[in-house]
């Protein structure tokens, strides 16, 4: 089943509570998935990399961003929150701190990286997820989320979304690809990295790839329509933008409303119905195969 | 007359007050507030009086409903007024996918959009939509009116018997034995009583309307058709 959420402001006045809505939105849809929930928020931007790290625990998590700094011999600023640090680099030491997780910091997993984007996903009610990450307490400017109802695979923070695949760049899915694994081959050739064996990832890469070529959002997505076979609905965030995607049979439920404030998506209107000013805003269903793209300048 | 704060009370309270009313109740007028998306708000009414929800109602609002009138101020979800048997259910928003699916009989109306699949299976319900109509839309109906006074998405009438559709504005396409059939002078009374019936006598004309319905190609297994199975 699954539920997702995503949240775009078009103005600043709501950004001190971003989080806060978000983490109501999240938490409506535990109905459509308890298992785990995943979000990923647009703060302020940066002039350096952030990088979301998972790792089994605090501890480890605080010993794998000490190693990084003395490795790279820099002071790095890093918020930790649970299983998840934010770590900021600069980005010309991106490569370089990868790397270095990668060989010397068993157990840590790059979740995301961008100026802005910081992702958390994590097992259990997702309520309590967001509590977990203090969800409630950030800004930003938009955020996406996911609540997973397990139904064929184990319950493991691996599957969980969102999905990053590119800088700034996530995604989450309702539904389900059958040509991902073609896809993906096709994607690796192009030289993209996947970190799952998952449907979803593979449709975050898709449009990662496109943007890479010079293709806008709305672009990928249009192009996804050809592209991928299968059940879906996206709901994608980029820096400074937003996007709903249905297949060409609508087959995933969604819900979207929209106001002068903010444009938000629900799998479900329960999941809007706590939105400031929801009375006033025009509720509609989005339409099959109909990308609907917001950007902030 | 009742007003019932679904924030305070919640679904469950609601539908057992309705399902608890004795036929001869005076309690007649019902305003249900708060409903903010719920599921299967004011579902399996049995008795001829009226309901009014305040708000945006989420899956199967309605759903069953025999003699009552639902009038929501909002949007509903999926399956609004699915399987009705008798009564009203008037959506004054958009209403999601699958409205009126399977319904026997009464009226749905609904003021804005229908998403996909609206009257899919109908069963004898007229269903009025002053905006426009999803994909799939009287997927095998068997009985009743689907009347659109806007467009009519992909796959209209795929399959159905013997409802009768009509769309005033343009169809994307026709489904699987659905064709475009001609207006006749029953066609037109007929048509002419269900928008009345919806509230728009005088606002919109019969002669607006084409009418499609089944050729019934599908309607009975021949060998020749398997290929479109």
């Amino acid at each position: 089943m699954c539920g997702i959420v995503g949240l775009f402001l078009k103005t600043p006045d709501l950004e001190p509570r971003l989080g806060a809505l978000l983490a109501g939105m999240l938490g409506t849809m535990s109905d459509r998935g308890p298992d785990s929930a995943g979000f990923a928020v647009y703060g302020d931007r940066i002039e350096g990399l952030k990088l979301t790290l998972r790792g089994p625990d605090r501890t480890v998590l605080a010993e794998a961003v000490a190693g990084l700094g003395r490795a790279l011999g820099l002071d790095l600023d890093a918020t930790l929150r649970d299983t998840h640090a934010v770590v900021v680099l600069p980005a010309p030491r991106e490569a370089e701190g990868r790397d270095w997780i990668a060989d010397r910091a068993p157990g840590i997993d790059v979740v995301g990286a961008g100026r802005r984007m910081e992702i958390y996903k994590e097992v259990g009610r997702p309520a309590a997820v967001a509590e977990r990450f203090a969800l409630p307490e950030m800004r930003g400017s938009h955020g996406i989320g996911h609540t997973r109802m397990a139904t064929e695979s184990a319950v493991t923070t691996g599957g969980a979304h969102p999905f990053s695949t590119g800088p700034d760049e996530c995604l989450v899915h309702n539904g389900s690809l059958s040509n991902h694994n073609d896809l993906r081959r096709r994607l690796r050739r192009e030289g993209l990295a996947f970190a799952t064996e998952n449907d979803s990832e593979v449709a975050a890469g898709y449009l990662t790839w496109r943007m890479r070529e010079g293709a806008s959002l709305r672009q990928a997505l249009e192009a996804s329509l050809s592209d991928l076979d299968g059940f879906f609905t996206f709901v994608v965030g980029t820096r400074d933008g937003f996007a709903v995607l249905r297949d060409p049979i609508a087959c995933k439920p969604a819900v979207m409303a929209e106001t002068d404030a903010y444009v938000a998506f629900g799998s479900e209107y329960r999941a809007l119905a706590g939105l400031p000013g929801i009375g006033g805003a025009r509720v509609f269903e989005p339409e099959p195969a109909t990308v609907y793209a917001w950007e902030r300048t | 007359m009742p007003r019932f704060d679904l924030r305070q009370e919640g679904l469950r309270a609601l539908n057992r007050s309705l399902h608890a009313l004795a036929p001869d109740t005076n309690a007649t007028h019902w305003t249900v507030t708060g409903p903010d998306g719920a599921h299967a708000v004011a579902a399996g009414l049995d008795l001829p009086i009226s309901v009014e929800i305040e708000g945006h109602v989420g899956y199967y609002c309605a759903g069953m409903n025999k003699r009552a009138q639902v009038v929501i101020h909002g949007s509903a979800g999926t399956g609004v007024a699915e399987n009705m048997m008798s009564g009203l259910v008037h959506v004054r928003g958009d209403a999601g996918q699958s409205a009126g699916a399977t319904a026997h009989g009464g009226l749905l109306i609904v003021d804005g959009n229908a998403g996909a699949r609206c009257g899919i299976s109908m069963k004898g319900v007229d269903i009025v939509v002053k905006g426009s109509v999803g994909h799939m839309s009287a997927f095998m109906a068997q009985a009743g009116t689907l009347t659109v006074l806007g467009d009519a998405g992909e796959a209209l009438g795929d399959s159905l018997y013997e409802a009768r559709l009509y769309v005033r504005g343009a169809v994307r396409s026709l489904g699987a034995d659905c064709v475009e059939k001609p207006m006749r002078a029953e066609h037109l009374a007929e048509l002419a009583g269900k928008l009345a019936a919806a509230g728009l006598a005088g606002a919109v004309e019969a002669r607006e309307f084409r009418r499609y319905g089944s050729a019934r190609r599908l309607y009975h297994f021949h060998v020749d058709n398997a290929g479109a199975y």
